[in-house]
């Protein structure tokens, strides 16, 4: 990280290249700004941990109680802005009325992030009924069942529609096999209801199995998502890197994380061609354990790692990463979701001090 | 012997009605004796005109692919060892072909005989996709509308969760399983998913019921109501105006995505749960996976009408048939279940009672 290179070209790339084209990084004097979008719930105090960084954030508050959508699009042009956010949750409420979409749907779809990226591994310190589990999960993130597309023309019969498109399931599969090769994985495995939905989910497992015609130093099989939803309660072990349409995703996607140790440990990412947001994986709000001290910081902090190694200031990164993986091995500071009695602050303190004692440059505490 | 008494007792009451022989008369006008029953919301007791010679019942038997058939045959085993009074008439599904005629053959007899016990029948995914699910089209002909399965821990299955009980009743007919696909423009494909008030309202009515009678004490809904607000908001609405009507029934309702974490992390939370076809179908298998896999949960499949059963998680099983090593355990409580809908009780607990003993003694 050199600080006078406050310029940098971007090259614009054909759709599926090898490498994700890189946003024009916003670099003013050699510290980054990321767009920061607290949310509710837990997501306002964790975000004041993460502001102790090498990384000046620039703060959108999105009000989930309010109809109109002009703090969404505020929020989404600072990402346009900036390129890079780290994001809270933002509740959808229920009593809303149905033409008020998720605003983190919106915020998705607009962006267009369409890969979400969900790495699930066994944590040493962290006690769970299943070890040695290493799953990336790639989730198809802009269509499928989340289109929010329902009408009903008939009063009391409903219909959703779930889209399938070849583009969409092309590219998702193209990322699920460029990052597997990247990370050198063995196999791919898309998840699926073909059998049910044939064209639909046929649509998409023909796609992947196009793209793995590409990239034949991958297996790759499919397995029908009930079958993979036992097998990952029964031996979560025999998967490597997971694709799939977007309902499938949450689904499974929230099944790791509660196999790994449940929603407070697994970092999220988003990306998409231009832009990338971090949250965590499992996308709570956490309204019920919001100001009382107690949320699991890690997996929002985890996610700001994976923000640094996107801003390619690596050094950071696996210096934070280290000193949490330090303090989640010291079992007796583990949160309550972890059966443990430490607050958020305390263990927020003494991943700060592991940093401040491996790392040279950091503010005095 | 209990049949012939309760076979007295029926034709006491049918007789009135058709003035000729039981049996007979009850298969020819067996479906005006169910249209005479308008009261719509029945469950359990509903039992169609049973198909009883002689105090004998016949129960259709569909040996369907995989693994089915040659665990079928050895509940046959089972039941004429045990002298149950139950006839198994056999009816064979092909799923390579493409006409309808086995299948439509396949329902006509349980519509016949009002109660069955079938194998999966294989859907390939290599036959275009005119090719309905034979499984779909007999659940959505019959009007099978719920899909009831108990998962229960058993004492002598070693598994990381113990003391799971949850009943999971799963809207069988609509939701994603409509088969309503079309590819308007090319290389974008729409699936309807639909819901209906009166599936609805139906599935969460038979849910709050079979809660009371099980005396249960709580019922959770799970939906993805904050994304599909108009689909599964109707479902979550409807199960709360059933709800109020049962007072004594605590009702709550969770997103699927919390639900499947609590479920590998705390399942004893659980208690009846609730919910449309394509959550049911991943909750089930998830739950299935917790008490010891898919050789040991049966499920039912209910109806107005007819009852169907088979194993729970519906697995074809063909990397396994014909190998000697499949789990009998969940197609024999299937058919303790059905023959506990049979009201055949005594046989049903005997087997059941031999059944959980082979599984506590783990060698």
């Amino acid at each position: 990280m050199t600080p006078g290179s406050a310029v940098s070209v971007r090259v614009l790339k054909p759709v599926f290249s090898s490498r994700l084209p890189r946003p024009p990084p916003a670099r003013y004097g050699g510290r980054h700004t990321v767009t920061l979008i607290p949310g509710d719930g837990i997501e306002p105090e964790l975000a004041n941990h993460v502001r102790e960084l090498s990384v000046d954030f620039e703060v959108v508050n999105v009000d989930s109680t309010m109809a109109s959508e002009d703090d969404i699009n505020n929020a989404i042009m600072a990402i346009r802005r900036n390129g890079v956010a780290l994001k809270g949750n933002i509740e959808t409420n229920h009593n809303l009325p149905p033409s008020y979409k998720s605003r983190n749907n919106l915020l998705r779809t607009t962006l267009d992030l369409y890969a979400n990226v969900m790495h699930c591994q066994s944590l040493p310190g962290v006690r769970t009924r299943h070890r040695n589990i290493d799953i990336m999960i790639i989730r198809e993130n802009t269509e499928g069942e989340y289109s929010s597309l329902e009408h009903e023309n008939v009063p009391g019969v409903v219909e959703c529609l779930k889209i399938i498109t070849r583009t969409k399931s092309l590219r998702i599969a193209d990322y699920a096999f460029r990052t597997a090769r990247e990370k050198g994985r063995r196999q791919v495995t898309a998840v699926h209801k073909a059998n049910i939905m044939k064209l639909g989910d046929g649509l998409f497992l023909e796609c992947c199995k196009e793209v793995a015609s590409g990239y034949p130093e991958i297996n790759f099989d499919s397995m029908i998502v009930d079958n993979t939803t036992m097998q990952l309660v029964s031996r979560p072990q025999q998967f490597d890197v997971m694709v799939m349409p977007n309902l499938y995703g949450n689904v499974v996607s929230n099944v790791c994380a509660g196999l790994v140790g449940g929603p407070g440990l697994v970092p999220g990412a988003n990306y998409g061609e231009d832009y990338a947001v971090f949250e965590t994986g499992t996308r709570n709000t956490g309204k019920s354990i919001a100001n009382r001290n107690t949320a699991n910081p890690t997996a929002m902090l985890l996610a700001s790692c994976l923000l640094l190694d996107h801003l390619k200031l690596h050094a950071y990164a696996s210096m934070i990463r280290r000193a949490i993986l330090t303090t989640v091995t010291e079992t007796r500071l583990h949160t309550a979701d972890l059966g443990g009695q430490g607050s958020t602050s305390e263990v927020v303190q003494s991943i700060m001090n592991a940093v401040q004692s491996t790392g040279p440059r950091t503010l005095s505490i | 012997m209990a049949s012939h008494s309760a076979v007295l007792s029926m034709s006491k009451i049918i007789s009135p009605f058709w003035g000729g022989r039981l049996g007979n008369t009850v298969k020819v006008f067996g479906t005006t004796l169910t249209s005479r029953r308008n009261k719509t919301f029945h469950a359990g007791e509903n039992i169609p005109p049973p198909a009883k010679y002689g105090g004998r019942h016949t129960v259709t038997l569909i040996p369907g692919d995989g693994i089915g058939p040659e665990l079928l045959t050895h509940v046959r085993e089972v039941f004429r060892f045990s002298c149950v009074p139950v006839d198994f008439e056999v009816v064979h599904v092909n799923s390579a072909v493409e006409t309808e005629d086995d299948i439509n053959n396949a329902i006509t007899a349980i519509r016949r005989n009002g109660v069955a016990l079938k194998g999966n029948i294989e859907t390939k995914h290599t036959m275009p996709p005119s090719v309905k699910s034979r499984n779909n089209l007999l659940r959505t002909s019959l009007d099978l509308f719920a899909n009831v399965m108990h998962c229960q821990s058993l004492p002598g299955v070693q598994t990381r969760h113990k003391n799971i009980d949850i009943m999971i009743i799963r809207e069988n007919t609509e939701g994603e399983y409509s088969s309503l696909e079309h590819e308007s423009v090319s290389g974008v494909v729409e699936s309807l998913k639909i819901i209906t008030r009166s599936s609805s309202l139906r599935i969460a009515d038979y849910a709050f019921r079979l809660a009371r009678e099980k005396g249960r004490r709580r019922v959770t809904a799970v939906h993805k109501a904050n994304i599909m607000k108009l689909g599964d908001g109707l479902f979550l609405q409807c199960c709360r105006e059933v709800a109020s009507g049962y007072p004594d029934i605590t009702f709550d309702s969770m997103i699927v995505d919390n639900t499947t974490m609590q479920l590998v992390s705390k399942p004893q939370q659980f208690d009846v749960m609730v919910m449309p076809n394509l959550y049911g179908n991943v909750v089930s298998n998830v739950c299935a996976g917790l008490v010891g896999g898919p050789g040991l949960v049966p499920g039912a499949n209910y109806g107005r009408d007819y009852a169907v059963f088979e194993t729970a998680t519906r697995n074809t099983g063909k990397s396994i048939a014909d190998r000697n090593i499949a789990n009998p355990t969940a197609m024999l409580l299937a058919s303790c279940m059905m023959l506990d809908h049979l009201k055949l009780n005594g046989y049903a607990s005997v087997i059941r009672n031999a059944v959980l003993t082979t599984m506590n003694e783990t060698r």
